[in-house]
């Protein structure tokens, strides 16, 4: 059971090592499957739009980590 | 119009190989240092057979799941939409990679540890001989310790590559393939170099490995999340030729930007082990 246990935190961790960086990922996927279907058929800013939001979110992530880094002593 | 056609997939093709070689290498180095830990110190013999037993489990879950992959895009055998598909991979694969690249980017900037296989070997080494296991058992038995570290080490580290391969494999039969032989190749290599040097893989440059195939997997996981969601490519699949030119250049250029400092704010596990 010990095993199941450590198998199933080691999958987990695969894909969520800080959390709010994984839900800021799900919430702009959810968002994008909402919108992109209505768009207009083929439209071309879809693709470099979803690219954006996927790098302005690592982006934040990684300069929050940062600042965390020089406010702490 | 073939010949295009051609070198498009041959481009899907060579980029899913390497990617897929380059993420496992990182899995099968991070186990090796493991299973030589658990063998310098308890015994080489049962230490392999652990490693061994868990390859031909792997091997066996692969033999199960591959096939039922192959017939989901290409013969429409199942109920689930192929778009549903690309779009559920897509979403495990960016999360897996933008994990990476978030992570091989801290490392470069030098606010997180750097992963160091030697230290990663001494701990591990140092928590099996002062376990409480049983003490070493005769030559001719086999050491059930060092077998069952080695099986789960293998085992889990094996995992992450099966989910790797189907994961890049995810976007066409075709591509399971490649794939394959990308995860195969690194097996190969790994146990290769661990069987002639037994010693820890320090030299290997695994947060350059990381930093790369997090590029790959995030282009790779926008891509078929995109065409899950029936976005129009420019370019086609040579998007992720752009994609991966992209990211790439978003992570080099937050890497100055976050400035070289040692940071002290606890992370989640051990970090630099990881």
């Amino acid at each position: 059971m010990r095993w199941i246990k450590s198998i199933a935190c080691e999958i987990y961790g695969l894909f969520v090592d800080d959390g709010s960086f994984a839900v800021a990922i799900l919430v702009w996927l959810g968002l994008a499957v909402a919108v992109v279907p209505r768009a207009a058929a083929g439209a071309r800013w879809a693709g470099p739009a979803l690219f954006a939001g996927l790098a302005a979110i690592l982006i934040e992530s990684v300069l929050r980590f940062a600042r965390g880094c020089r406010r702490s002593p | 119009m073939n010949l295009g056609l051609g070198h498009l997939e041959a481009t899907r093709m060579g980029t899913t190989l390497v990617a897929s070689f380059l993420a496992s290498l990182v899995e099968c180095v991070e186990a090796l240092t493991v299973v030589l830990a658990v063998g310098s110190v308890r015994g080489w013999r049962s230490a392999l057979a652990g490693a061994a037993a868990a390859l031909v489990l792997l091997a066996a879950i692969v033999a199960a799941i591959g096939p039922l992959l192959l017939r989901i895009p290409l013969h429409g055998l199942t109920r689930i939409p192929f778009p549903m598909v690309q779009l559920t991979a897509g979403t495990l694969i960016l999360l897996f990679g933008l994990r990476w690249l978030r992570k091989a980017i801290l490392r470069a900037a030098g606010l997180i540890a750097m992963h160091d296989e030697e230290a990663a070997f001494a701990k591990n080494a140092s928590a099996i001989r002062n376990t409480d296991a049983v003490a070493l058992p005769v030559a001719t038995s086999l050491d059930k310790f060092a077998f069952t570290a080695a099986f789960n080490i293998t085992m889990l580290e094996g995992l992450e590559v099966v989910f790797i391969v189907i994961a890049f494999g995810a976007g066409g039969a075709t591509l399971l393939l490649p794939a394959s032989l990308g995860a195969v190749a690194a097996l190969l290599v790994v146990a290769g170099a661990g069987f002639a040097l037994h010693r820890p893989l320090a030299r290997v440059p695994e947060n350059t490995l990381k930093f790369i195939a997090g590029v790959l997997l995030s282009a790779f996981g926008t891509f078929w999340v995109g065409e899950g969601m029936g976005i129009a490519w420019t370019g086609s699949d040579l998007a992720i030729l752009w994609l991966i030119a992209a990211y790439l250049g978003v992570a080099l250029c937050l890497v100055p930007l976050c400035g070289r400092r040692e940071c002290s704010i606890a992370w989640r596990g051990d970090d630099a082990l990881d």
